[in-house]
């Protein structure tokens, strides 16, 4: 009787153990699949770097590009990377109520920001700015259009997560989900940064 | 046995502390670049080797204090793949630009 209880014990502990080698190890495919998500916006940006002279008698980034907006958009991502931070310490610290409302104003945050982006966008389009009018204008949209798209999964797979935290709570399967979402969001903010200091700040120069 | 399981469990989570940190440097290495090419008082090429710096600084930052990248995690396996994949950015962007600089300069294309 005691055998089978320790024996128990120990594939109880055994099977802990690889419920946790599983999260971690899909966390960690998740990054190498951010580093290819990584190549493709490398090579985004080199494209814009190649094409952004090419205006066709078009505007030009210091034409078009409106700074402050751009400032507010940087501080709603940068903010809700903060967010979702204090996100994953509440998930650490195993307080889902604390999960979901840090989850939700990364939404919102995030939300924020597309909502600049489609503002900025739809202005330019309505100027006859879009992507057709220019090699430059090609390109821009694709690299800083591709960032929103993830940023818009991202909000997506948020939604996803705050259902699945009240109909699941936490457990083996959410958790590595929400540390994937947590790197896929500070991901997104790094690639931020390189598209406003090297796209919008450079381009208005 | 505890300190294997968290070894395994994706390293240092941070706290509160180097959260807000984190923050505080992104917002000072955000609102200074901005702020140098928004006042218009400096040169182009202080202005672009600056705003480079600060957005090198900015990355490493939020891969330090907000993705916890570190060689402890993993066995190392998270920050080896992220150097390998610098490595492949700096070949794919700094060799597209280099390859269309030079074919820019002896095809004189466009304008």
């Amino acid at each position: 009787m005691t055998t089978q209880t320790v024996n128990q014990h120990d594939a109880h502990a055994h099977d802990e153990h690889e419920h946790h080698d599983a999260g971690a190890m899909k966390v960690f495919g998740f990054w190498v699949y951010l580093m290819s998500d990584l190549v493709i916006f490398g090579s985004l940006f080199a494209t814009y770097a190649v094409l952004m002279n090419g205006t066709a008698g078009g505007p030009s980034g210091a034409d078009i590009f409106e700074l402050p907006l751009i400032l507010v958009s940087t501080f709603l991502l940068l903010f809700s990377s903060f967010t979702y931070g204090m996100a994953v310490l509440a998930m650490h610290a195993d307080r889902v109520a604390q999960v979901k409302g840090w989850l939700g104003i990364t939404f919102l945050l995030g939300a924020g920001f597309i909502g600049l982006e489609i503002y900025e966008f739809h202005h330019l389009i309505a100027e006859g700015f879009g992507p057709d009018r220019s090699a430059f204008l090609s390109s821009f949209f694709t690299l800083v259009g591709t960032h929103g798209l993830h940023v818009t999964f991202g909000l997506i797979w948020m939604l996803v997560m705050i259902v699945q935290l009240y109909t699941k709570g936490l457990n083996d399967k959410t958790r590595p989900r929400i540390m994937c979402l947590s790197l896929f969001w500070h991901f997104l903010d790094i690639v931020w940064i390189c598209v406003f200091t090297f796209v919008y700040l450079m381009g208005v120069l | 046995m505890s300190d294997a399981h968290a070894s395994h469990d994706g390293g240092n989570h941070g706290s509160v502390k180097s959260y807000v940190i984190g923050l505080i440097l992104s917002l000072v290495l955000t609102i200074i670049p901005f702020w140098m090419v928004m006042s218009g008082g400096f040169s182009n090429m202080a202005i672009v080797v600056t705003i480079s710096i600060m957005a090198i600084l900015q990355v490493l930052v939020q891969l330090i204090m907000f993705m916890h990248l570190d060689f402890k995690t993993e066995e190392g396996w998270n920050a080896g793949s992220f150097i390998f994949t610098a490595l492949i950015l700096v070949i794919l962007v700094g060799g597209s630009l280099w390859i269309m600089q030079n074919l820019h300069a002896n095809m004189m294309l466009g304008g």
